[in-house]
């Protein structure tokens, strides 16, 4: 009888091992093919297209024309600068203010539990949405920011945020942050809660203080997190779209246009479909080289505080 | 036990939480209030918190103002929920297969789905517009739905795996001890298994879904009864005689099916949605 069994395992076990390959691109393929159709296909094209001169009419090759072009002119070089400096700022007041907002969810009072359903809302609701509500609040005649500022007296007159071109690639910031911040101290707060609390007392019992801890335990354990969280922000705040398109839709003059924005007007608002594939491929370069290097810097933290 | 919070420093926290608080709500403390008065004194008066004209007119009048709201609040969540279904389906058998099997290819093939989140569709505009018009579909719900889910599978599989993984091989052993198919195995032991994470995953899909159908909406549809709210309301935005009293009622009754379901479903999916990334 155990001869028998000992027997039968591993030709079992050998018939599900030849098929698991086959098996598992089986289960695969449906989203594979939306891939290759959906993302895959229509990037090769872009790339075609980016040496094409295509307009609804119709489509030339024109070899690097399009890219000649683009790197020839300065503006071009501003609206890169200017994207990077967008996502720059913006990822990094995503992290810090998540960071606080998760310590202070994280503490011990009562409350805690509605205090982190309230931070939600911006999360669940379109974008859309919520910057409807902050383009209203930007407005100069009867806005809340405006108002506010009157009533400090911090400013004289009303102030319309989105018509100077610092206030309102700022104001874009600010809105931006918004956005982001709810989902990275949601993610930041879980990395915390999963902080042994054997380190912080043990830390507590020699005497470390409250600072301290937070400085050489919380920030080292959820390093990881922290840096993952940085990347995808990094990613989302580049591609960027809907937030400036909504509240000035690049201007004033220019001042808000990301690389996005940028492609968009070239692309689909003014047809050129050449033009703004160049640029597109120019965004997934860029992206794809700062992901690969970013990518790289993760595993290193990684080894640097142990992955679990 | 650790030392506890002095009295001083509980209060610190409670002013420094309701500020973070105050930025985050800011905006619907904001839309609430603009809701709630007339148009003519919105437009008249110098700002002030508080007035004596409150009242609800524009949650009667934006009915009239934007007639489709109905409809652009059916069409948000109709599309999110199709997007979220097909997901679904596309994901699940692949989480699978990355959670349970091995074979060629495994690591970068997985590496290559989660590039696609490099992308987002406003790069890849101009094809998919050609796509979907020779596939006839512009100007449709599809042409809403698919590219949302294209670009949702990546995490739906990154975040369903790591549940699956959790469930124990034994159950699924057994199974096949007892002669069960592999596909037998997977809807029947697995799924209902797995049936928590489905829940965390699709409702983070479904948000992600919902949050998103601006773009694809104002550029692969005109047909105003089929736009979703955030497209749907966007016309209104931006003219000289836009009602903003009444383009935030409804603005904010458009959110609030999705806002109070999610309030129930809140507990579960944070944990859930976390746990996928802290394990990481």
């Amino acid at each position: 009888m155990t001869l028998v069994a000992e027997g039968a395992a591993p030709e079992r076990m050998q018939r599900r091992e030849l098929s698991d390959r086959a098996f598992a691109w089986l289960l695969i393929s449906p989203a594979l093919l939306f891939i290759l159709v959906i993302v895959v296909w229509p990037l090769a094209e872009t790339i075609r297209l980016s040496f094409t001169d295509a307009t609804l009419g119709g489509e030339n090759f024109v070899g690097i024309a399009n890219y000649a072009a683009l790197f020839a002119d300065p503006k071009f070089w501003q609206t890169v600068g200017r994207t990077f400096y967008w996502m720059v700022l913006a990822v990094s007041l995503k992290l810090i203010v998540g960071l606080i907002g998760a310590s202070l969810l994280n503490a011990a009072i009562p409350g805690k539990a509605l205090f982190r359903v309230l931070v939600m809302p911006p999360w669940v609701i379109p974008v859309a949405i919520g910057v409807i509500g902050w383009k209203w609040m930007y407005n100069g005649y009867f806005g809340l920011i405006s108002g506010l500022l009157q009533e400090f007296g911090l400013v004289q007159d009303r102030v319309a945020l989105l018509a100077t071109k610092t206030s309102a690639f700022y104001s874009a910031i600010v809105t931006d942050v918004w956005v982001g911040t709810p989902m990275v101290t949601l993610f930041f707060l879980a990395a915390m809660q999963g902080v042994s609390k054997d380190l912080y007392e043990a830390a507590w019992v020699d005497g470390a203080s409250r600072w301290y801890r937070f400085r050489r335990i919380t920030i080292p354990q959820i390093m990881p997190v922290i840096v993952s969280m940085a990347l995808l922000s990094a990613i989302w705040t580049f591609n960027s779209f809907e937030i400036i398109w909504i509240l000035t839709e690049g201007g004033p003059r220019g001042a808000t246009t990301t690389l996005i924005i940028d492609t968009y007007k070239v692309a689909i608002s003014s047809q050129r479909f050449g033009e703004g594939a160049a640029r597109a491929v120019v965004i997934v370069v860029l992206l794809a080289t700062f992901s690969l290097f970013y990518l790289w810097f993760l595993n290193r933290v990684n080894r640097h505080y142990g992955a679990k | 036990m650790i030392d506890r919070l002095t009295l001083l420093q509980k209060i610190g926290v409670y002013i420094a939480t309701f500020i973070f608080l105050l930025f985050i709500l800011m905006p619907f403390i904001e839309m609430i209030r603009v809701s709630l008065r007339p148009m003519s004194h919105l437009m008249t008066a110098d700002f002030s918190w508080w007035s004596d004209d409150f009242s609800l007119q524009a949650y009667r009048d934006m009915w009239v103002t934007v007639p489709l709201l109905g409809r652009y609040i059916f069409n948000s969540i109709f599309i999110a929920a199709s997007v979220t279904v097909v997901t679904m389906i596309v994901v699940i058998p692949a989480a699978y297969a990355y959670a349970r099997l091995e074979f060629p290819f495994k690591s970068l093939s997985l590496g290559g789905f989660l590039a696609v989140n490099m992308f987002t569709g406003a790069v890849l505009l101009i094809p998919l517009y050609r796509v979907l018009r020779s596939l006839s579909l512009l100007n449709t719900y599809w042409a809403m739905i698919i590219p949302g889910v294209a670009f949702l599978i990546p995490t739906g599989i990154w975040l369903l795996r790591s549940y699956l993984e959790k469930i124990p091989k034994e159950l699924e052993e057994a199974a096949y001890v007892d002669g069960a198919s592999r596909l037998y195995t997977l809807r029947r032991v697995v799924i209902p298994l797995a049936i928590p994470g489905l829940i965390v995953v699709g409702t983070a899909v479904f948000i992600g879904a919902y949050a998103q159908q601006f773009l694809f909406a104002i550029t692969f549809n005109n047909v105003r009864e089929i736009q979703p709210l955030p497209a749907g309301l966007f016309e209104f935005v931006g003219y000289q005689d836009t009602t903003w009293n009444e383009l935030m009622a409804a603005a904010l009754t458009g959110v609030l099916p999705v806002m109070l379901v999610f309030l129930f479903l809140q507990k579960y999916l944070v944990a859930g949605l976390t746990a996928g990334a802290v394990k990481e």
